[in-house]
């Protein structure tokens, strides 16, 4: 059996054991060693890759498998992978696995929840992991779904609102999508729904021009792309932590991922057409983003939009059209997932203990909760670039790509791109200065206790990722960059 | 003056049954009233189906024996129709349209 | 010399241990850990310069760069790539001593300054951390390493201006300094990108087809730079986190905001200096202007500050003025004249690391005595403590330039640089080097003479400090009183062939009488126990002496820019923006939706009648449309 399959696999029998599961312990028992099983495959896929890539291995994606299921349409369950997916498994393992942590407390309804939570893990892999472009589109409808439910139930604040605002907006979302791989499929000639031998295929230009807006949009909204991205500041903010971790950590990257390998991958010529257009929009993203993230009150909103301006970048990079943007987007993909992560899971911490999310209603929690500030403020600086931690890593690689593209337009937008790096700073240290230090005027905060050991196995794993990410990103690159290649060279053809 | 009775007669006839029937459906709120305006309607087709065979196929029988086959749906049609208004009248003890609403969304 | 190596790793380890394992340690064993580490790091910067300066010239009479270390850190494409590596040169080792020595005394003097404070551990893994990162920079061998280290050495700035994190100024202070210099640092950014996107590569020493290919865009990339070194080195308008800085623990604004990390921006310049020259004298030039305005700025606020620490600060932004004046008006490379300021700018910023740390390290003493800031709580501290009265008071002779102490050789040489390029500029610079020695003894005496605060000094009596603290005070006193005769011209010149220094008579003579006038009006206005002239004198300028005191509403400006103008002009208005109009739009639109089908509900009411009345609307419509087609 191909190793990828049991991505999907692993989280299925997740499911069936959480079903099975009498009592709290089981449940938690069954997520654990999912959760353990999935990282340890990630990291043995991982490792497997790079070896085989090492010793010569050139095909496009390694570990292909296809098998029909429904022939009348070519419907393929077609698996495989380059380097993209590949590091963006091991950052969905490593979400869902401290996702599983950060959630090790809450109530009610447990196990029910981790259903939920298991069922949304398997869209996510599935994505990843797939190559036909049907496959593809049910696995992300199988991500999107249990999201609905995650927040409506176990959310908090205005939880329905934000629960039918995400939904509806990212199903329009996949509306235009639906529409527009059918329009690639028969575009294509009708004869086949995978991505590699599409991209060998041309659809006629027409067609591109008009099919390319649809995916990159149906995709775009789910990477927060500006004016779309309104869902992101309710979502997240009422979604319990370990979802908004997994939301803003990987399935936002499904957004960025799909509008790499589909849209731009599929569409050159649709690229080329539209590309200013979408640029200009991600260019506002990340700009409007970071202005909007200085002056909100609350810890979630800021952090969503901080997404917003992240994930603009993301998009942004990809646009830009270079092999050393496209790199970097992917590598702000992984950064970002893993800060947000760490970030959502901080916040979902501390909100357990003060019940507050107010910055103003906060302050000197550095006395208070040591070990969670001090992760706050190695997130903060991660999110604003700090050499050493992932930031710093993606957004050079980001802004070194974009400058070799030497239209001044796309100079123009680099630079205006650039600046968010100052905001950025504005925001962090704005919140980690009135939350965090200070000393602390609410009686009630001073009873409060540090973080206990489930939280802290969550935070320290995050925090060693991003590290991990930021001082040795040597490897990282290499295997991106190997596989953003032929993406690339599709595309300046 | 010789009286011939021709096929348009028969039409008329069934017509203006259809439309009693028809314009009976619109208007009564009593579910009996209903029922019969019903009745009316099937029989003014039956009607039309005997006569367009007699007049049009005399050597076929289709037209009539659909028309037997109405009569018999109208009584089948009219006992079920008569059960469930009995029905109604014991739950709500109405017969009026306006007020059996519990069914609707 | 594979040994430099543990340069940069010893501190890295002693951070990583203290902030790990740090809270399970005592102060004494925390303490311990950082200053031995930096003491062998000390003792390696020692022996590589010996080692370095002492090899065989090559046949062009240079010290040759050396490169003991390069790897790949981060590739790019193939040609771009941030390499992480150890590069020595005269001026990387030349900052190495410089670095190592103030951090080293630091780390001894903090062991009597800190005493008791909580989070004494986490004090000493940021000071590692800060070394680690400082020293990384000066050795780094392409710019975007320099980068990656000049941010972190920004982010361990802003880590030690907030160290004590519950005082509201220290955080502001720390959060200004960090976005200040982020903001410059976007200029640095972009400088890089142009630099590398057009020469392809990211070393400081590329080839001339690289440089033919740069072409144009060589003076806009080298001016992007010096945008960022202007952040660091705090410039004018850049200049504003500098003084709030000193909300920190006064070790660390003697580590940082006077030797080590302010001077990053003159070393940045130092380093691209052969490009300056060759592809962009025009910039050059402008960062001597830059510098002198800064220097002049700077040199009047000082004049009338209260708070000691940021006459000193002010005195910082001057001296670095000096140094950025004195690499600007360069117009070639050759030591004995076109290129002197580049040996007379390095030159200072070696004198001035050493009688700067000691200034503050001798104001961290004061403080300590008096615990205030303040100038009218001190007065009179000669009696009560000798030794920093003594070693501050060479400090001052060495900053205000009087022989033999070094500052009178490195300003000497600067004054000298500034003449040959042009008279205004030389003139300007003797004047601003009065004003140095003025406020520096104004200073001097409002601490150690003038009038006394009896009851303070009754209530609390000052005294002298611990020996820990003292020891550094002389050390670095000795340092300054001897590092005027080193023969800094055999080791770092501008294109690095040996020079000798050589006192120009008619400039030296100058300006030691302008500083000894200056001086002596300091001491006429200072040193007495009743000080009616600067009262005067504050009294019939009051709207110009009120200015300067504000720092010539420098601060306001900046808070009127950013409070109002980004704040509540750009963010409120977009934040409000994406609120009420985009996701209103949003929301309009689920809104309508529902609306419709609010409006389509009523057709289906469940009476059978309004159904058949419409069917039977539509089959009489059909059968007309039939008939009529």
């Amino acid at each position: 059996m191909n190793i990828l399959s049991f991505f999907v696999l692993i989280p299925l029998l997740m499911l069936l054991g959480l079903w099975l599961a009498k009592s709290l312990n089981q449940v938690k028992g069954v997520m654990v060693t999912g959760a353990s099983l999935l990282l340890l495959l990630a990291v043995y896929l991982t490792v497997d890759y790079i070896s085989l890539r090492n010793a010569g291995e050139t095909a496009e994606m390694l570990f292909t498998q296809s098998v029909e299921w429904y022939a009348p349409l070519h419907i393929c369950y077609s698996v495989g992978v380059d380097g993209i997916s590949v590091v963006m498994l091991l950052l969905s393992a490593i979400i869902v696995f401290t996702g599983t942590f950060a959630s090790w407390k809450l109530q009610p309804l447990t196990k029910e929840y981790f259903l939920w939570f298991t069922l949304l893990s398997t869209g996510v892999f599935g994505f990843f992991i797939s190559t036909d472009l049907f496959t593809m589109f049910m696995f992300y409808e199988v991500a999107l779904i249990p999201m609905y439910l995650l927040i409506g139930v176990w959310g908090s604040g205005r939880k329905e609102y934000a629960a039918m605002k995400l939904t509806l907006m990212l199903m329009g979302g996949s509306a235009f999508l639906l529409i527009g791989i059918l329009g690639i499929f028969y575009g294509a000639g009708g004869e086949t729904m995978n991505l590699l031998e599409i991209a060998k295929l041309h659809i006629p230009s027409s067609m591109q021009y008009i099919f390319f807006p649809l995916v990159f949009l149906g995709f775009g909204v789910l990477g927060a792309l500006f004016p779309f991205h309104t869902w992101s500041p309710d979502g997240h903010a009422s979604a319990p932590t370990a979802v908004s971790m997994l939301h803003a950590g990987v399935l936002m990257k499904l957004g960025g991922y799909g509008c790499f390998r589909v849209a731009m991958y599929l569409m050159p010529e649709g690229t080329a057409v539209w590309g200013d257009f979408f640029l200009v929009l991600t260019t506002i993203s990340v700009v409007y983003g970071a202005f909007s993230a200085i002056v909100q009150t609350d810890l979630k909103y800021i952090n969503a939009y901080s997404s917003v301006s992240h994930c603009g970048l993301v998009l942004f990079a990809l646009l830009m059209m270079t092999r050393v943007s496209a790199t970097g987007a992917i590598l702000q993909m992984l950064s970002h997932g893993l800060m947000t992560a760490l970030f959502f899971a901080l916040i979902g911490m501390i909100y357990g203990r003060t019940h507050t999310r107010d910055i103003r209603q906060m302050s000197g929690l550095m006395k208070i909760m040591p070990f969670l500030s001090v992760g706050y403020v190695i997130a903060g600086l991660a999110n604003l670039g700090l050499p050493g931690l992932s930031g710093f890593i993606a957004e050079m690689t980001v802004f070194v790509g974009s400058f070799q593209n030497a239209d001044l337009f796309h100079r123009v937008c680099t630079i205006i791109a650039t600046t968010s790096i100052v905001i950025t700073a504005v925001y962090i240290l704005r919140v980690v200065g009135k939350i965090l230090y200070g000393t602390c005027k609410n009686p009630e905060h001073l009873k409060l206790t540090d973080a206990t050991w489930d939280e802290r196995l969550a935070v320290i794993c995050l925090i060693v990722a991003v590290a991990g990410l930021g001082l040795a990103p040597y490897w990282v690159s290499n295997v991106i960059s190997g596989s953003v290649e032929p993406i690339i060279s599709q595309l300046i053809r | 003056m010789e009286l011939e009775v021709h096929v348009i007669h028969y039409l008329i006839v069934s017509t203006i049954m259809m439309f009693c029937g028809i314009y009976g459906f619109f208007t009564r709120k009593n579910l009996l009233a209903l029922l019969i305006s019903v009745e009316l309607m099937l029989n003014a087709a039956n009607i039309n189906f005997s006569v367009c065979n007699r007049y049009l196929f005399p050597d076929a029988l289709e037209g009539h024996f659909f028309s037997l086959f109405g009569i018999a749906i109208a009584a089948a049609e009219t006992a079920v129709a008569i059960a469930i208004i009995i029905n109604v009248y014991r739950n709500v003890k109405q017969v009026l349209t306006d007020d059996i609403t519990d069914l609707k969304g | 010399m594979d040994y430099t190596i543990l340069i940069l790793v010893l501190p890295m380890l002693s951070f990583l241990i203290l902030a790990l394992a740090g809270m399970k340690m005592s102060h004494r064993v925390s303490g311990l850990i950082g200053t031995l580490s930096l003491g062998a790091v000390t003792v390696l910067s020692y022996l590589t310069a010996f080692v370095y300066f002492t090899a065989e010239r090559t046949a062009e009479g240079v010290h040759s760069s050396m490169i003991p270390l390069n790897f790949e850190w981060l590739p790019f494409t193939n040609q771009l790539h941030i390499d992480m590596g150890i590069l020595l040169d005269p001026i990387s080792v030349l900052m190495l001593v410089v670095i190592s020595t103030v951090s080293f005394m630091v780390h001894i003097y903090s062991f009597g300054y800190m005493k008791g404070e909580i989070g004494f551990q986490r004090y000493y893994a940021f000071l590692s951390l800060f070394t680690f990162s400082m020293l990384g920079l000066v050795v780094a061998t392409n710019i975007f390493q320099m980068y990656v280290f000049w941010e972190l050495v920004g982010v361990s700035s802003y880590l030690l201006i907030g160290f004590y994190y519950t005082k509201p100024e220290a955080i502001a202070a720390s959060k200004k300094a960090f976005i200040v210099t982020r903001f410059a640092d976007l200029g640095f950014l972009i400088g890089i990108l142009i630099y590398g996107y057009y020469m392809k590569t990211f070393t400081f020493t590329p080839s001339e087809e690289q440089l033919m290919q740069a072409g144009m865009m060589l003076p806009w990339a080298l001016g992007l730079m010096f945008i960022g070194g202007a952040g660091k080195s705090a410039m004018f308008p850049l200049h504003i986190w500098l003084p709030d800085a000193m909300e920190g623990p006064t070790p660390v604004s003697a580590l940082i905001h006077a030797a080590t990390m302010v001077v990053a921006g003159v070393y940045l310049v130092a380093r691209m200096f052969p490009l300056f020259i060759a592809y962009a004298p025009q910039t050059l030039h402008i960062v001597a202007y830059v510098g002198m305005f800064t220097a002049f700025y700077a040199a009047s606020v000082a004049c009338v500050q209260s708070d000691i620490k940021r006459v000193l600060a002010f005195s910082t932004i001057s001296q670095i003025g000096f140094m950025m004046v004195a690499l600007g008006v360069c117009t070639g490379t050759n030591p004995h004249d076109t290129g002197l300021g580049y040996m007379a700018g390095m030159f200072h910023l070696f004198t001035h690391a050493m009688f700067k740390a000691l200034l503050f390290l001798g104001a961290g003493c004061i403080i300590h005595a008096v615990h205030s800031n303040e100038m009218n709580t001190m007065g009179g501290l000669r009696k009560y403590m000798p030794i920093t009265h003594i070693t501050f008071l060479i400090a001052c002779l060495a900053i205000a330039g009087i022989p033999p102490f070094s500052g009178f050789f490195s300003k000497d040489e600067i004054l000298t640089a500034c003449f040959n390029f042009s008279p205004f500029v030389g003139w300007g610079m003797t004047i601003i080097a009065g004003m140095t020695a003025f406020y520096m003894f104004r200073l001097y005496y409002g601490i150690f003479w003038g009038k006394e605060n009896k009851e303070l000094h009754a209530e609390h009596v000052p005294h002298e400090s611990p020996l820990t603290m003292t020891f550094p005070l002389m050390f670095l006193a000795l340092v300054t009183i001897c590092a005027g005769f080193i023969p800094f011209g055999h080791f770092v010149t501008s294109n690095g062939e040996l020079y000798d220094i050589h006192l120009n008579w008619v400039v030296a003579g100058t300006s030691i009488v302008v500083a000894i006038a200056a001086i002596a009006l300091a001491t006429w206005m200072y040193a007495r126990e009743e000080q009616p002239v600067p009262a005067m004198l504050a009294r019939r300028f009051s709207k110009l002496h009120r200015a300067a005191y504000k720092r010539f509403y420098m601060d306001e400006l900046w808070l009127f820019v950013t409070k109002k103008i980004i704040f509540r002009c750009v963010s409120a208005p977009l934040a409000w923006f994406d609120r009420h109009v985009i996701d209103q739009f949003m929301n309009f639109m689920a809104w309508s939706t529902n609306a419709a089908g609010e409006e389509v509900q009523p057709l289906q009411n469940g009476r059978i009648q309004s159904y058949t009345m419409w069917f039977f609307g539509g089959v009489i419509v059909l059968s007309i449309m039939l008939l009529l087609i």
